[in-house]
Order: C-alpha cells, then structure tokens, then sequence
C-alpha cells in the first residue's frame, strides 16, 4: 500500500468525520434556534399578571390564565385515563395474557395505531365523543380523544418496563408461595415503576402539546368565562397559539401573546421532557 | 380423661385453623380472579378503543366513496367542496403532501442519520448522555410551537431570501417538516447503529480499517433494515404532521407548480376544513375519506419499518454483543 493512498484514506476519514460532526451541530443548532427564538419572543411577555389573568378585550390584551387552567384540565383528564387504562392493559400482556389472538391484535393496534397522524384521532373523537355519544365540544370529549392519542405510547412503554423486571424476583416471589397477583404487586411492579412513570410523563407531555385532537373536539378561542363541569368547552394553550396567529383579528397586538403563550407552553413540556429524563437517568443507574 | 380433652382441644383448635385456612385460600382464590379479570377487562376496552377508531374512520368515509367515486376522489384535479356543484378531487392535495414530505425528508434522512452515526460511534458515553437527551426533546416539542417558529422565523427569511410574495410556501413547511422529523430519524437509525455487535466494529478496526471505512463498510450495511426504517419511520411523521403545515404551508388547494408556491397538503385540509362543515354533508364524509387515505399510507410505512426492524433484531439478535 503507498503511501498516497494511506493519506488519501487519512483524508476522507477526517472530511467524514467533519460532515458527521457538523450535521450534529445543526440538528442541535434547530433546537437551540427554536428555544432561542420563542424565549426572545415569549419571555418579555411572560409576567404574574400574564399567567393569572382573564384575556380582555376580544383577546387582545391581559392574560392566558384560561387557557392555562384549560390544558391543566386536558392533562389530568387524558393522563388519569390513559395512565389507568394503558397500565393495566401493560400488566396484563407482560404477565397474565397467553399469547393468542386477542393479544395479537392489540400488538397490531398498537403499532399501527402508535404512528397514525394525531388529526385523524381528532376526526374521531369528532364522530364519535362529541356526535354519536353527545358529549359536545368539551373537556370530556378532548380528554378522551387525546388519551387514545398516546394510549398506544403508554402501553407499549409500561409493557416494556415490566418485561425488563427481573424473572428472578417473579420465581422467588412464587417459590414463596405468594399467588400471580402478590408476585405481580409485591415483585414486579415496584421495580418497574420508574420505567412506567416515565412512559407516563413523556405522554403527558406529548398530551399537553397536541393540538389537533383538541381542536375539533374540545377547544374554543373566544370565552368569557371558565369551564364549570368536564361537558363545558374550554381554552388550551396550543390551540390557544394557533388560533391568536391565523384567526386573530389584530395580529399586531395578539402575536406577542401567542409568543408568550408558546414560551409557557414550552416550559410546561420541557420540564415534563426533563423529569423523565433525570426518572430514567437515575433508573438506569440503579 | 385430661388427654382426651387435650386431643379434643387440639383437634378443636386444628379443625378450626383448616376451617379459616380454607376460607382465607378460597377469598384469595377469589382476589385473584377478580384481579384477572379486570386487567383482562382493562386490555380488552384499550382493544375496542383502537380498533373502533380504524373502523369509525372508514365507516365515516364510505358515504363519500360512494357517492363521488374512488377514482375521481383520488385522482380528481380539482378540490372546490363549497362551490356549487362540489368537486372533491383529492389530487391537488395529494400532491401538496407529496412535496412537502419529499422536501421534509431531503433534509431530514442525511442530517439523521449522519447526526445518529456521530452520536453512536464517535461520541464519548458521557456526551452521548448528554446529546442524545437534547435530540428526543427536539422531538417532544408540541408541533403548534414548530408551527409558530416556522411562521415568525423562517417563513419571513424564505420570503427575504428567495423574493418571494409569501413566505408561507411548499418550501417553508419542507424545512419545517424537516426539522421535525429529523429526530425521529435520528432516534431510530441510532438504535439501528448501537444494535449492530461490538466485535464486527472491532474487527474491521484490527484489520486496519479506518474509522469512516468500518463505518461505512460495515456498520451501515449491518444496520441497514433499521437505517430503511429510520427513513420510513420520518416519512410517517412528516405527512401525518399537521399543525405546523396547516400554519406555514400557505393553504391554496392546488396542485402546487414549484416548492416556493402555498400548498395545502391533506392533514392540513382535514383540520381547516372541518370546523365548517355541516355534520354528516357529503364534506364532512370526504373529510374522513382523507384521513382514512392519510390512515392507510401512514399505516403502511409504519408496518413497514416495524418488519424491517424486526428483520434487523433477528439478523444480528443472538450474536455476542
């Protein structure tokens, strides 16, 4: 081998790992840009008063505080019933459920489902919680849209969790004498919370952000007053952000609220993002 | 006299343990059941929940089959619901989906999978901790976020730099999409990269192999089902994304001549569209007939890489990591 050709390698070694090197830094670049760009924008906004005030003045001017309190409500609603509904059918594939065909097809629900574009869970949350169950436009009817939206993340990452506790805790769990439910409760479960819990933020998450679902099934833009039962419609803010940029009717003075809107929006889901991590951080140590 | 006593007492005393022994087994016999059941009950109502959302889709959908025809709803030129007669020709956008996700993906794939190679290969472990998280955030961000990111930024950049009349254009929302597929490509290829075992790496390596060669002549052949499904896989995100396309890609329902023209792709139709449509109408059933297109090619590219990742487990799975 000549010594040219050595360098040559040498050299295409080097640009390649440049080019792998600079297409990191610009898939960084896209998030530091986009936080950058919405804390510029929402920050300045962002204030005491912004957070806990009614909007005034055909959403003009005042605060987010609806639309706060309207994605609080959406997330306790989809993450209690996803979380409940999600864990127990997690539980029951990983230990109790012989492979057959029942459990073949929620395999192929799942993964098909799990991919499926969120607008398409709006539309039938649209057909069938707000027309043909006569829930209306509501938080029931947006709560229930968006935790079929994650149900299949929720299942697929619980299941995962209780797979990976160990078969020796479920052997000696039994060789004690303790029936299926005691292994599963006393054994299995407690070393799977973490993974579990984790599953279930990052659902959360994704929940808090979903707009489409919402937005034929639960949403609304203009109010003047808080939702009083889960059949009342209600402001969130991802709806909130899209409808103040593309309905408002004063786009100079609603585009700053959007922003700070989205800047709220964002912390809310990057906190959420951040406490699973640090969860699975510390999980994966141990 | 006092033996017998005490023989009765013990039979007593053990007839009566069996007695609660029997009742406690059979009330835990009974937990157990019930146990069973409602998780079994739990599965089975996430079951009808799955999968009366395809058949709702495609019940809804039927009417507007029917009624304009699979042919014209898919190749039909034009898509004028409200005028009078209607026209619900799917064509225009069909091909409005078509680009932004071709353009999405140009971005997407050479940045993903050149960032997961960085990422698995080179990277120190405690970097990659670091990195890797940084990349699932860019994936977590909600979509109406991207969508306001690509309005105030990179829309009047597009509309500066190419001189356009609007920057909400076929363009502005590939570059968008693109962003946000790439980490879901990335996320992907990477676990693709980090399966492929140790010892092939290192043999190449001992064999005098540089670094980009064992990369290139090795690990991506190994890992190449998974690569194809890390590609899939952003082509199921970026058509099925719909906020942040209904908010930059500039909505004219026609079939778009050039990618610095506004496109309106499906999703972005579904969600415009419905809020204004009479329930039950013929749009509002062509509206599902959309979604249950979207439905089936999102489905389809899922199915696929979900085989080839599969293909890929059982190529490398049982050799030494």
């Amino acid at each position: 081998m000549t010594a040219t050709t050595i360098k040559h390698r040498k050299r295409t070694q080097t640009v390649m790992l440049a080019v792998m090197a600079a297409s990191l830094i610009i898939t960084l670049g896209f998030l530091v840009a986009l936080l950058t760009f919405i804390g510029a924008r929402g920050l300045p906004v962002v204030s005491f008063e912004f957070i806990t005030q009614m909007p005034r003045r055909a959403m003009t001017t005042g605060g987010i505080m609806p639309a706060i309190l309207g994605t609080l409500y959406l997330v306790i609603g989809s993450g209690s019933i996803s979380t409940l509904l999600g864990v127990a059918t997690a539980v029951y594939l990983a230990e109790y459920a012989h492979n057959g065909t029942i459990v073949r097809l929620i395999r192929i629900g799942i993964d098909n489902l799990a991919g499926v574009p969120s607008v398409v869970f709006g539309l039938f949350g649209l057909a069938v919680f707000v027309k043909l169950l006569g829930f209306g436009v509501s938080i029931l009817s947006g709560s229930l849209t968006l935790a079929i939206v994650v149900l299949p993340t929720v299942i697929r990452s619980a299941e995962e969790a209780i797979r990976s506790a160990p078969q020796s805790y479920r052997e000696a769990s039994l060789a004690l004498g303790a029936t299926k439910w005691q292994t599963v409760r006393y054994a299995v479960l407690p070393s799977a919370v973490p993974g579990i819990l984790t599953g279930c933020i990052l659902a959360v998450a994704r929940a808090a952000g979903e707009t489409a679902p919402i937005m034929l099934t639960a949403a609304t833009f203009f109010t003047t007053r808080l939702p009083s039962s889960i059949f009342d419609e209600a402001q969130a803010l991802a709806y909130h952000i899209f409808a103040l940029v593309t309905e408002g009717t004063r786009p100079e003075a609603q585009a700053p609220i959007a922003y700070g809107a989205a800047f709220v929006l964002l912390a809310l889901v990057v906190g959420l993002n951040a406490a699973a991590i640090a969860l699975r951080a510390r999980y994966e140590k141990s | 006299m006092v033996a017998g006593v005490e023989a009765y007492a013990v039979r007593g005393a053990g007839s009566r343990n069996t007695g609660r022994r029997r009742w406690r087994r059979r009330q835990r016999r009974l937990s157990e059941t019930a146990v069973h059941t409602l998780l079994a009950a739990a599965a089975a109502s996430s079951l009808v929940f799955l999968m009366s959302m395809i058949l709702v889709i495609f019940q809804q959908a039927a009417p507007a089959v029917i009624a304009i025809g699979p042919a014209e709803l898919i190749l039909g030129k034009d898509w004028y619901p409200t005028s009078d007669p209607p026209s619900f020709g799917a064509l225009p956008l069909l091909a409005a989906s078509a680009a932004v996700t071709v353009g999405a993906i140009t971005i997407a794939v050479p940045l993903g999978l050149l960032s997961a190679l960085f990422i698995s290969q080179i990277l120190p472990s405690r970097a990659r901790s670091i990195i890797k998280p940084a990349v699932e955030l860019l994936a977590g961000l909600p979509s109406v976020v991207y969508g306001l990111f690509g309005m105030g930024l990179i829309a009047p950049l597009t509309m500066r730099v190419f001189r356009l009349p609007t920057g909400l254009t076929a363009f502005t929302a590939s570059i968008v999409l693109g962003i946000m597929a790439l980490p879901t490509v990335a996320a992907v290829a990477e676990d693709a990269f980090s399966s492929v075992p140790r010892a092939y790496k290192e043999a190449s390596l001992a064999l005098g192999a540089t670094m980009w060669e064992t990369i290139s002549k090795v690990l991506v052949p190994a890992a190449a089902p998974g690569v194809v499904a890390a590609v899939l896989l952003g082509v199921g995100r970026a058509m099925g994304e719909t906020m942040a396309v209904l908010m930059v890609a500039g909505g004219a329902a026609v079939i778009p001549r050039s990618m610095f023209q506004p496109a309106r792709p499906i999703t972005a139709t579904i969600a415009a569209e419905m809020g204004e449509t009479p329930v039950g109408s013929l749009h509002y059933h062509s509206l599902f007939a959309l979604a249950a297109m979207l439905f089936i090619m999102t489905a389809a590219f899922n199915f696929a890489a979900e085989v080839l990742a599969r293909r890929l487990r059982t190529q490398i799975g049982g050799d030494a990591r």
